[in-house]
Formats: C-alpha cells, structure tokens, sequence
C-alpha cells in the first residue's frame, strides 16, 4: 500500500489537532479539580452583635477594655490624639442611613459598639498606596504597620472612622504593655484586626471572650451552620451604611 | 643633607600621630575583641545552625514578618524537622532572655541600629517597670 502526499499531510494534519485537543481538555479538567476543594473550605469572618444584650449591662466596658489590653492600644485623654479600636457611639451617630426620625426608644441616643466593618469591598485598601492594608481570602482587612507610610489617605476613605493615627509616641501612654503583642510607633494609622492573632491559634476575638452578655457573635459566614448565619436567619439586622456599597460585614441585630 | 635628623623625626612623629587610634586600641584591648555574648542557658539547640543565624539571622527576621503578617503563615519548620512559631518576641526572646547582652551588645559593636525595638517589646523591659 503507497501512502500519497495529500493522505499524509491529512492524517498528519488530523493527529496535531486531537493532540492539542487532549492536551486542552486535560489541562481544563486538572484546572477545575484543584479550585473545587478551595471552594468548599472557604472562610469569611464577620460579626453579628446585639444592642440590646449589650445595654444590659450598664456602662460595661469590658470588651473594649480586653481589647485596649492585648493590643496595646494607648489612651490619650485629649480627644485629637485618640486612639481607637472598638468604642460606643450613640446609635443616631453610628447609623446615619437610618434617617428614621423615630428611632425605638431602646436605641434612641443609646450607645452602640463599634470598630472596623471589616468591608468586602474596603475602600481603605483601594487608596493605600504601599498596600500596607489589604483584604485577606478570610475578608479580615489586615493592617502591615511596617509598611504603613502614615499617609491616612485610609483614614479618609474610611465611612466609618474606623481608623487612628498615631500623632504622638504611644508607648509612654500605654497603662500596662503586653509583650506578646507589638505597640505601634508614631506615624502609624492602626485599627482592628479582627484579632487575627488570636484567630490563628483557634481562639475567638479578645471582644467577643470578654462580653458578660454574649453580645457579639463571631463567626464564618461562608459556612451554614455558623451562629452567626444562624442569626442572621432568625433576626432582622441592620449594617453601618450600606447605600455606601462598602458590604461590611458587621452585623447589628435591630 | 643636615636636615636629615630633623626629617626623620619628624616623619616618626607624624606616623606616631596619625597611627595614634590603633595603638590606643590595641593597649585598651576594645575594638580587637568581638563582644561576649551571653548565651541561653535554658535551650542548647537555636532555629539555625550559629553559623546561619550569625550571617543571616536579619533576612530570617525579614521572612519571617513577611510570612506571619502578609501570609498568615506562622509555622517555620527547621532543619531537624522542629516547628517553631515565628515570633520575635515569643519565640527568639523566651530563650534570648537578655537582649541587652545579645542583640544590643553586637548591634552596638557593629554599629547597626535595627528599629525592631520601636514597636516590638523585650519582654524584661516590662518586668522591671512592674516590680
């Protein structure tokens, strides 16, 4: 049997093609088995809190003090050097959107904790330009103090205020300094972290351990059964402007 | 010609004088030495072979922060196999317990002036403002 020239080429011609093919749709088919795992083991810490649980107990402050103290964070009685990581604010002031000029009497000038929303859609971290801010694949909005620049471009992108600049030293004004955790310097912006510290050794964050009343909840949202999705089933709640499109992912039970 | 003795006299005194810092060093015994370190009496076996640790234990602190705060990735696995939890502070200082006496003593010697400190806290500085 004599092969002809065209035959050759054709069949030539045919085998490249179902080569490439094969190799294609291997790759394809590798490509979707090593994202589907990723997929399923997904993390998105957020918090849900409730006001009212909170006000039971009044004038506790129990969360921010446990917060102050594992990280640090210096007290400064004059108002333009303060530095802040979770705090109260009257609940007008805290959700402007609402415009309700009939809030419940519960809430109504009542204060209401809060601290880095933690947003999906960060604004702080589309303007730092050394990305010493960044969104983690958990959405914990992480700060590099090493790599801040104290330009507080985040400061004014942040909606929510959620974040202090250090005018002065901290160190001589923090009450007792804990060496597990690094104090900031001066011209560094610092805000929540979520206690991703504490999180990595399996640990809830130092707020949420320390509420007497069980008012914050922290937790996965990308897993269903999670308190905190479970909360999110059984109540109406409210987040810190959202008509901003900031998507934060703390969450107040109304 | 009869300047000869006035020359060399001068060309002694003058090397005499410009050499005048090492020979004072050399009699005070200072620079000649490198300094004595006190060493962990508690851990015989560090992270890294000395040798390592004495040229590159700067990069390793610089891996280090990268990974723990950027990567979230806290485990550094040593030669032997050995996991430790990168930390300055709670990992390098629990056995280099005197940080005036290993890290400020070469650090002064060699003149560098590493701003680790400026945030990160030697655990004894704390202990003495308490007792």
């Amino acid at each position: 049997m004599t092969i002809h020239r065209r035959t050759f080429l054709g069949v030539a011609g045919l085998s490249a093609v179902a080569l490439a093919g094969k190799s294609t749709i291997g790759a394809l088919a590798k490509a979707g088995e090593e994202a589907a795992p990723a997929a399923g083991a997904a993390t998105r810490w957020a918090m849900v809190i409730d006001p009212q649980r909170c006000l039971r107990k009044e004038g506790c402050k129990d969360c921010i003090g446990a917060c102050d103290k594992v990280h640090n964070v210096p007290l400064f009685k004059d108002k333009d050097h303060e530095v802040k990581w979770i705090w109260k604010e009257p609940f007008e002031n805290a959700f402007t959107g609402e415009e309700n000029p009939y809030t419940a009497e519960a809430l109504k000038d009542k204060p209401v904790l809060v601290f880095c929303n933690h947003c999906d859609n960060p604004p702080c971290v589309r303007v730092c330009p050394t990305k010493a801010t960044w969104k983690r694949e958990d959405g914990i909005v992480m700060m590099d103090w090493h790599r801040c620049i104290g330009c507080r471009y985040c400061m004014a992108a942040c909606p929510y205020g959620s974040r202090s600049f250090n005018w002065l030293d901290p160190r001589p004004r923090i009450p007792a300094l804990d060496p597990e955790f690094p104090t900031r310097t001066k011209g560094v912006v610092e805000k929540c972290t979520f206690c991703e510290e504490r999180l990595a050794k399996g640990e809830q964050p130092a707020c949420v351990e320390a509420c007497p009343e069980k008012a914050l909840v922290f937790g996965n949202l990308d897993d269903p059964a999670s308190e905190v999705r479970s909360l999110l089933r059984e109540h109406f709640t409210i987040r810190r402007k959202p008509e901003l499109g900031t998507q934060p992912e703390i969450y107040y039970i109304v | 010609m009869r300047d000869r003795g006035l020359i060399f006299t001068g060309l002694v005194l003058f090397l005499g004088l410009i050499t005048f810092p090492v020979w004072y060093n050399l009699a005070s015994g200072t620079s000649s030495k490198p300094p004595e370190l006190k060493l962990p009496t508690t851990e015989k076996q560090c992270v890294a072979p000395t040798e390592t640790m004495r040229m590159s234990h700067m990069e390793m602190l610089i891996t280090w922060r990268d990974q723990v705060v950027r990567q979230n990735d806290r485990t550094y696995v040593a030669a032997d196999g050995k996991r430790y939890d990168m930390s300055l502070t709670n990992t390098c200082l629990k056995c280099h317990d005197n940080k005036a006496e290993f890290c400020d003593k070469c650090h002064d010697y060699a003149g560098v002036k590493p701003y680790c400190w400026d945030c990160h806290i030697d655990p004894k500085l704390v202990q003495r403002s308490k007792g």
